[in-house]
């Protein structure tokens, strides 16, 4: 053993240069080994889009379909409901949803393509509880303020029947709108907005 | 001793030539690279196996993807009607009718290069020949009784065996007697797209993994040169 | 330096856990013989790779399915469907391979070097284990794929058990859990394969590395360094572990992982040996494939197993010739550990058992033929006299004057150096000049390689001359 004479600054440029591939290499399998855990092409075809039918929706109707293993509703709006709608503002956190998910196209104060059909994730964005549709107004257990909406069983969300959140409830934002198109005027399909990203 | 040692050598060195018994197979011209060729492939796939056999591993979407198919092509073309571009290549035969007609269900097809190899199918699917003898009214010399009539017979034509006698044995020498629709050539191609497609469904990420192969073994010889020098200089201080 | 909050922080956790003394006992202060060779690198590749399969393992049982319905498709699922599932499929069949393969040259190392001589006998019974261990996980491991040599290979050898008199039949069921093969057996081996056995042998690695780290490393000279320390207390002839084997190791470490991404990126199949042809066929219990072979690393045993023609005494000689290997440090009678001086009489031996070993290997994965089962036979007969006959040739070995202090080896650089002046005159021996019939090309072409042709009577005087040197330092 002698130590005399020994390039530390050598040594030292080394070390770090062999910590540092190291370190790049790690990361490179640290990379396969985290994306193994995404969802995969058997998750990704369960989310394919899902055509939907809704030239038998009477008024009013509220229809439920999976949408990559997530609920979603689709729900005929009567004039009436649309017409309280626009008396809401007031009491909404975020009226012109500024602050939601939702594709352009829904992006509008009845937050849908056609006003009548409105079409939502039927999840609570506070912790991901699925709402109940709750149409009468003022019922009961929900006071004289209900003017028709969708209401969380397990925080106590309130949302209008454009699923927007009524201000001083947990959920943060309005209901997710999934991306959705017409392909005729009775036909739609949740998961892809344009033609272009069809598979 | 050293005699003894050499004797045993030659005896196990023997056997790798004896072991290597059975016909002798056509070799397939497999080249992965070559789109056109996986793409007649999927296409002769669809038309002449998926009737029986499936590729349940598969999809329509990878093979796509993979071999550089639009997706609306792949539907259209190539994979049957009203198959989804999720859809795994499934046959549409019943497993019943299937064990009733055959005596035995197909087997899926998705892993059949890979237990076979391209060889042995290359020469299986060439290999039918006219055997009155046999329940199928064929026979194959690379698959005796083989349970599946000839899906080809069409285009390939019909064969005939004739026995060939040398100092080794006896051999079947197959001999086209009537033409189908395909010229030998043509017949050679159609089969060797089939068995290129069916390598690929094998092991569908073979051209991604050695792609990916090359940067990671250029960066393991980086790190094993800076390793190197780091364990030279440090091993100075040892006398 | 200015205590900061990371230090302070630092130092509240050193002051209650000792990391330091763990570092110091068994990295920085621990010191090992300065002239580790090649064969010293497998003890930590092994422990590389016991890591790999660990890692790639707990990834692979996110997507696999225990199940005898799903479990073939399953794997094939994590091979298409699974981002990068196959990578981590592939890093763990060639784990597989890999972790025998090192073993197989680490324990050749033990007996080259004399490592399991006293004191190292609890070393390596604690290796011995770790050995056995690993033939478990192994063989549990390798029915989970469901394939056809999966299925098959599995049943074989659990119908081994039912050799055993009396209680055989009863055990083999009961393992089995079922009359044959099946579901309950894929899901009991799924236990074992992922928790029982990986615990085990983690546990043996443990007490395999305490041992060792208790006594000390054993060399390539056999010496030991605990004999003459200087006036600190260290080994004269030793070297802290960190960092002169630390940085030596990864070196190792990444050659390893050279070989290792080669297979795993260009040939994860290893031509039928890593991942068989047959087991990609989905397992089927009414029908045998016509040629069973289990996995490479167990064919040597396998051999063995058949070439005793009586199914007990076959079981027998197969255990036996693992339990051998548990008694090696009392059937060596020689005192001198290392190879580099023991007498003639052990290098031969050592030689044909290396040569038998390998010969049962390849025999292992052919099918049986008259001539084939005699020489395995007599391969047999080879490794099991290797043991047996220990005792009486290592007893009057004519063994050679142990040196007072290590030997220093020679580095990478004087192996080229040696190799650097010796090519050129190499090639001027075993190539002639190649007749000229046209004078083309300048002069530097004419003396080049390539205006040269093989000589044939050069290339034998230089066969026999290698053949001599091997000879001479086999006596």
């Amino acid at each position: 053993m002698n130590n005399k004479g020994v390039d530390k600054s050598k040594r030292q440029f080394l070390t770090t240069a062999l910590t540092v591939v190291g370190a790049v290499g790690t990361g490179y399998l640290a990379v396969p080994f985290l994306a193994q855990m995404q969802p995969s092409v058997k998750a990704m075809a369960a989310g394919a889009p899902v055509e939907v039918d809704i030239s038998k929706m009477e008024p009013g109707q509220l229809l439920r379909v999976a949408w990559r293993g997530k609920p979603v509703w689709i729900l005929n709006r009567t004039p009436n409901v649309l017409a309280t709608l626009k008396t809401l503002d007031s009491e909404l956190r975020d009226p012109l949803s500024e602050e939601s998910e939702q594709p352009p196209s829904s992006k509008n104060p009845v937050r849908s393509i056609k006003p009548e059909i409105f079409v939502a994730v039927g999840l609570c964005t506070h912790l991901g509880c699925s709402p109940t549709f709750r149409p009468e107004i003022a019922p009961n257990d929900l006071g004289d303020k209900w003017k028709g909406g969708f209401f969380c069983p397990c925080h106590g969300s309130w949302f209008d029947l454009a699923g927007r959140v009524y201000r001083g409830v947990p959920a943060p934002t309005n209901l997710v709108i999934p991306p959705y198109r017409y392909i005729t005027d009775t036909q739609i399909i949740i998961g892809e907005e344009t033609e272009e990203n069809a598979a | 001793m050293k005699n003894l040692i050499a004797l045993l050598l030659l005896l196990i060195l023997s056997f790798g030539v004896a072991a290597s018994e059975g016909v002798e197979l056509q070799e397939a011209n497999i080249d992965l690279t070559d789109n056109d060729s996986l793409q007649r492939g999927a296409k002769h796939f669809v038309t002449y196996c998926l009737g029986c056999h499936s590729a349940k591993h598969m999809r329509y979407l990878r093979i796509a993807l993979d071999l550089g198919v639009d997706q609306k092509k792949m539907l259209n073309d190539i994979a049957p009607e009203g198959a989804s571009i999720y859809d795994q290549l499934n046959s549409a035969m019943n497993k019943h009718d299937a064990e009733k007609w055959f005596g035995t269900q197909p087997p899926d097809l998705s892993l059949i290069a890979r237990s076979r190899g391209a060889n042995w199918l290359y020469s299986y699917l060439k290999s039918y020949y006219i055997d009155p003898g046999s329940p199928l009214g064929v026979n194959n010399t690379v698959f005796e009784d083989t349970a599946m009539p000839n899906p080809l017979w069409q285009l390939q034509g019909e064969q005939h065996a004739e026995i060939r006698k040398t100092i080794w044995g006896e051999y079947k020498k197959l001999v086209l007697e009537e033409p189908g629709t395909l010229s030998e050539r043509e017949f050679d191609l159609f089969v060797n797209d089939l068995v290129n497609f069916l390598v690929y469904v094998g092991e569908p990420v073979q051209l991604e993994r050695q792609r990916i192969g090359k940067y990671v073994i250029l960066f393991l010889l980086m790190f094993v040169v800076i390793a190197y020098l780091l364990k030279k200089e440090y091993w100075k201080d040892v006398h | 330096m200015k205590p900061t909050r990371l230090t302070e922080c630092g130092d509240w956790v050193l002051e209650r856990f000792p990391i330091t003394k763990f570092w110091n006992e068994h990295m920085a202060h621990y010191y090992a013989p300065k002239n580790f060779n090649f064969w010293y690198f497998f003890g930590s590749l092994a422990l590389l790779v016991l890591v790999n399969q660990i890692i790639t393992g707990i990834l692979l049982t996110m997507n696999y399915k225990p199940d005898a319905k799903l479990a073939f498709d399953s794997i094939e699922y994590i091979m298409r469907d699974v981002p990068w599932g196959w990578l981590v499929r592939y890093m763990h069949s060639t784990g597989a391979s890999a972790f025998f393969i090192v073993v197989y040259l680490h324990m050749f190392r033990g007996i080259m070097y004399g490592s399991f001589k006293h004191p190292r006998e609890l070393i390596w019974i604690f290796g011995m284990l770790l050995f056995v261990a690993l033939m478990a996980e192994a063989f549990m491991g390798y029915l989970l794929p469901w394939g056809q040599m999966s299925y098959w290979g599995a049943q074989v050898i659990i119908s081994l058990f039912s050799a055993i008199p009396v209680i055989g039949d009863d055990l083999s069921l009961w393992i089995r859990g079922d009359y044959v093969i099946a579901d309950a057996t894929l899901n009991r081996f799924f236990a074992f394969h992922v928790i029982a056995v990986p615990l085990v042998l983690v546990m043996l690695v443990f007490m395999h590395i305490v041992a060792l780290h208790e006594v000390g490393s054993n060399n390539p000279d056999g010496i030991e360094i605990k004999d003459s320390k200087d006036p600190w207390g260290h080994p004269v002839d030793g070297i802290p572990f960190h960092p002169y084997y630390t940085v030596k190791d990864i070196v190792g470490v990444a050659v390893f992982l050279l070989f290792f991404a080669t297979v795993t990126f260009y040939m994860p199949e290893m031509g039928g040996y890593f991942l068989e042809h047959a087991n990609f066929i989905p397992a089927d219990p009414l029908k045998t494939p016509e040629h069973i072979a289990p996995v490479w690393y167990f064919t040597p045993f396998y051999s063995i197993l058949r070439a005793i023609p009586d199914k007990f005494a076959g079981v027998i000689a197969m255990a036996g010739s693992i339990i051998v290997l548990f008694l090696l440090p009392w059937l060596d009678r020689c005192k001198v550990k290392s190879i580099r001086y023991r007498g003639g009489i052990f290098k031969k031996a050592l030689l044909l058992f290396v040569v038998s070993f390998l010969a049962l290997g390849y025999l292992g994965t052919q099918p049986v033929t008259p001539a084939a089962t005699i020489l395995a036979r007599i391969f047999t007969a080879i490794y099991f006299g290797f043991f047996i006959l220990m005792p009486i040739y290592t007893r009057w070995e004519k063994t050679k004057p142990v040196p007072k202090s290590l030997t220093r080896p020679h580095t990478l650089e004087e192996h080229f150096h040696t190799l650097e002046e010796q090519l050129p005159v190499l090639l001027e021996e075993i190539t002639a000049l190649k007749p000229m019939t046209t004078e083309i090309g300048d002069s530097a072409f004419k003396s080049s390689f390539f205006s040269r042709r093989p000589n044939p009577g050069g290339m034998l005087n230089v066969i026999s001359r290698v053949a001599k040197k091997v000879k001479g330092s086999l006596d």
